[in-house]
């Protein structure tokens, strides 16, 4: 197992490079740059455009730009924003937690519906509850992120006035970052009925992103258990006379889980793509928002540093994942 | 059950934000469109950054008199400009009180030490501020402070004289821009060690002192209760950030924002219907423009300009792509300025006598380029459709129309070179309620090659405007002003296209609230009922 982990992480230090090599290039090749953007329609004089390009260092030939961030992201240095003058690192590790809040919220909503709604899809298969399940989540697939958002906040929040429209918590509140997740610091506050303004400001955010991976695990739950249900050992296990429940609940499901954790993982990059106009709609205070505004500023620190964070994340929670097929099949485990 | 029962809390911690009761706190709640840069206003040029900081946190010595562009005593109280305009002489008000915060707890009132590490910050490349948070000082390099001021002396300790290199009659109106903001030396001086921390925490003499900040979240302010003109009648002061202009709107709806800045135009019809709701509008500080080429054939003839001018059909383009928010441009002025000339007859929409014109001229099979710009601005909010419209408009005169666009920074560098083929439409919004900021800066033949995009250089007007710059009398002023408007429109460097007007949704709760002629969100003398 040590050895397995070990061979991983060595692939991962070239994919790391790489990732640095195309944040650094791509954003360079994007046509306009921060000074021309910051001065706007004013414009700047040729010597004052000369003078802060020196001041940001972009007068220094690009390798040697390149070879410098290079240094200083082995010090733990990602530079600091052109826009805030902020450390980018500081910017990030202020705002990642509330897309990770989000971000897991929305990946459970979407496994606790999406994988009992497949099951059931599998074992009706073909009945009405089937076809039920298939349509919703090709709907649900098929659903354009910002509209969905606007159609819920102005059903929910407008109309019902159940929910708050946007935010992560009422005004009425001031909560001093701890962890940085509002769930956990509402607590830790002990602000009367902070926790529960948290839970309400995250239901409608959590819908809007979990709803395309909760199609998308609820079609790949069906077509895994289509497919264990119609192997040897399942007929066996009903065979024996062992209940529905027993036959589907543990035999069946423990090989389907795997192409379906791996799905899970895999939407990790979705939810990150999502989390840009989920943010967005409801004034989510995270990382895909800052990256979208950095990326119009062409706020050069803030794309290479954001990038390279988020990558590795993704690089890390696939790690993951690949561990945990060990987990649930010690055949994966042994063969390595 | 459960869930249900906590939506429906939820929704009570809503209505209780909607500050029904009197006994509580006034919290006005400001649903603005983004996070500030930082809080020190003269490092940045966004006017999202001066929202939140110069026009709530702080002063300067002279300030716009609420809902005008008309320069008011603020930090000075008096001033006096020397006979040959090159000395500035500002009396300070006394007992100004710095706001005391968790960093800093002031020891001395305001002082000319504080006016003059405002501007030496920004001046002086030694000053040990100057470098810090990044060091770019875009506005005061612009407004060409730094060529303009040739020393700031403390006459004492209430009396700062600034001696200026050569006459510049928009000086005070350039000291009432958000760069000019006042901070305070002695809490600069406390932060020697960690230089950081005095941009990112603000202590300012304004009407709110800031006690909160959470990125992209929120930010909240309490009311100065030892402001120099009186407290404000608001307690609380939040800006609840809020990107989408959709999503803001359901707020104010919603009851959980009082104010919210730029509606959707989309929207406004809505608004207007909404009892809740007042929308207020007002002509904005801008103007938008088809600047031609001039040092081009055959736009280096005024006549081929002022014919082409005649072919746009200016209020279809009102219509359609302001929806009526908007008002026709004659001069490049726009009407809410002192010294604008409404004498001046604009070009009538007559395309058949534009033909002949053009026929006259010798001008047939004209192929040109129309630059539309790929962002929405204020003074122009869809500059693709507005650019179609013109297409189809020229057509009709014989003249054929490609239009381009390019990214943002690409468009206004590109924008700027003499070479530039064709013509573009971009615009302008004041900074300081002067007609020179917008004469000057744009028309001027120092502008050639830069942000005068006609790249027109008129001997006449250029003289105009420069002794408009250098004689102080405000009536002599206008009278030059007035008069380079005639000879502009002579000319037809521009076809001027339309002033947009501003709107602004609130809450019929709001009290006392005003539009900005410059853009700018103010809170200090609103109030709820």
């Amino acid at each position: 197992m040590l050895r397995l982990i070990l061979r991983k992480l060595g692939l991962l230090l070239p994919t790391f490079i790489g990732v640095t090599l195309t944040s650094f290039f791509f954003i360079r090749l994007l046509p306009g740059d921060p000074i021309l953007l910051l001065a706007g329609e004013r414009g700047v004089s040729p010597e004052r455009y000369q003078e802060l390009m020196v001041q940001f260092g972009y007068d220094q030939p690009v390798w040697q730009q390149y070879l410098t961030y290079l240094g200083n992201i082995l010090q733990g240095d990602l530079g600091t924003s052109i826009v805030t003058k902020q450390p980018v690192l500081s910017e990030f590790m202020a705002l990642f937690p509330a897309t990770v809040e989000l971000s897991v919220c929305a990946i459970i909503f979407a496994a606790v519906l999406g994988l009992p709604a497949g099951i059931l899809a599998a074992v009706r298969r073909g009945k009405t509850l089937d076809h039920t399940v298939m349509t919703t989540a090709l709907v649900g697939y098929s659903m354009p992120i910002f509209w969905w958002g606007l159609l819920l906040i102005i059903l929910f929040s407008g109309i019902l006035q159940w929910t708050p429209v946007s935010g992560r918590i009422s005004l009425m509140y001031w909560i001093e970052p701890v962890t940085g997740f509002m769930l956990i610091d509402t607590l830790l506050s002990d602000q009367e009925g902070a926790f529960w303004s948290a839970v309400n400001h995250l239901i409608l955010p959590t819908v809007v992103l979990g709803t395309i991976p909760l199609a998308v695990i609820a079609r790949q739950t069906r077509s895994a258990m289509l497919e264990v249900l119609d192997e040897d050992y399942v007929r066996t296990a009903k065979a024996k006379g062992l209940s529905t429940y027993r036959v589907v609940g543990l035999h069946a499901l423990r090989n389907a889980l795997i192409p379906v954790i791996t799905v899970i993982g895999l939407q990790i990059g979705v939810l990150f793509a999502g989390a840009i106009l989920t943010e967005t709609i409801f004034s989510w205070p995270g990382i895909g928002k800052w990256m979208v505004d950095s990326i119009f500023r062409r706020d050069y620190p803030v794309v290479q540093g954001g990038l390279l964070m988020i990558a590795a994340i993704i690089m890390i929670v696939n790690l993951i994942v690949d561990l945990a097929y060990g987990l649930i099949n010690p055949k994966i485990r042994h063969s390595e | 059950m459960e869930l249900k029962k906590s939506l429906l809390m939820g929704g009570a911690l809503v209505a209780a934000l909607a500050f029904a009761n009197p006994s509580m706190a006034k919290t006005l709640v400001y649903c603005s469109e983004g996070s500030p840069e930082g809080f020190t206003p003269a490092l940045y040029t966004s006017g999202t950054t001066f929202d939140a900081s110069s026009r709530q946190v702080y002063d300067k010595l002279v300030q716009f008199k609420y809902g005008t562009t008309e320069v008011i005593p603020a930090l000075a109280e008096s001033w006096e400009v020397s006979e040959d305009g090159l000395e500035y002489t500002f009396k300070l008000r006394e007992g100004v009180k710095f706001h005391t915060t968790r960093e800093f707890t002031p020891s001395r009132d305001f002082n000319a030490d504080d006016v003059i590490f405002s501007f030496m910050r920004q001046y002086d490349k030694d000053h040990p501020y100057h470098m810090v948070s990044g060091g770019t000082y875009e506005y005061f390099n612009s407004m060409s402070m730094k060529d303009l001021i040739k020393s700031i002396e403390k006459v004492d300790d209430y009396t700062v004289k600034f001696v200026l290199t050569r006459p510049e009659a928009p000086m005070i109106a350039n000291l009432a821009m958000d760069f000019a903001s006042i901070h305070s030396a002695e809490y600069a001086e406390k932060m020697m060690d960690n230089k950081d921390v005095f941009d990112q925490k603000p202590v300012g003499t304004g009407p709110f002192q800031m006690v909160g900040y959470q990125k992209d979240a929120v930010i909240r302010y309490k009311a100065n209760a030892d402001y120099w003109a009186g407290p404000a009648k608001i307690d609380n002061l939040v800006f609840a950030i809020t990107p989408d202009a959709s999503v803001r709107y359901q707020k104010v709806k919603a009851g959980e924002c009082h104010v919210m800045a730029y509606p959707n135009p989309a929207d406004l019809d809505a608004m207007k219907a909404d009892e809740n709701i007042n929308l207020m509008q007002q002509e904005g500080l801008n103007v938008g423009y088809l600047g031609y080429n001039t040092q081009m054939a055959p736009f280096d003839n005024p006549k081929v300009r002022k014919a082409l001018n005649m072919a746009i059909n200016k209020e279809a383009i009102i219509d359609a792509v302001f929806q009526g928010a908007g008002k026709a441009a004659k001069n490049p002025l726009p009407p809410t300025m002192w010294g604008y000339n409404d004498e001046i007859v604009d070009d009538p929409y007559d395309p058949e006598a534009a033909k002949a014109i053009l026929e006259a001229e010798g001008v047939t099979d004209l192929s040109m380029k129309i630059w539309a710009m790929p962002v929405q601005r204020p003074y122009n909010p869809n500059a693709r459709r507005m650019a179609e419209l013109i297409q189809e408009d020229f057509s009709k005169v014989g003249v054929k129309v490609e239009i381009v666009s390019f990214e943002w920074g690409e468009y206004l560098k590109r924008s700027t070179d003499i070479n530039r083929d064709g013509a573009i439409l971009l615009g302008w919004t004041g900074d300081n309620g002067d007609p020179d900021n917008f004469l000057s800066v744009l028309l001027s033949c120092d502008g050639v090659g830069g942000s005068n995009r006609a790249q027109w250089c008129h001997e006449g007007f250029n003289e105009l405007i420069m002794k408009a710059k250098a004689v102080s009398s405000a009536e002599e002023r206008t009278k030059l002003y007035e008069e380079a408007q005639v000879v502009f429109k002579e000319q037809a460097p521009w076809a001027t296209i339309a002033h947009s007007l501003v709107s602004e949704p609130i809450s019929t709760r709001v009290v006392g609230y005003k539009i900005d002629p410059l853009g700018g969100h103010y809170f200090y003398p609103v109030d709820l009922k």
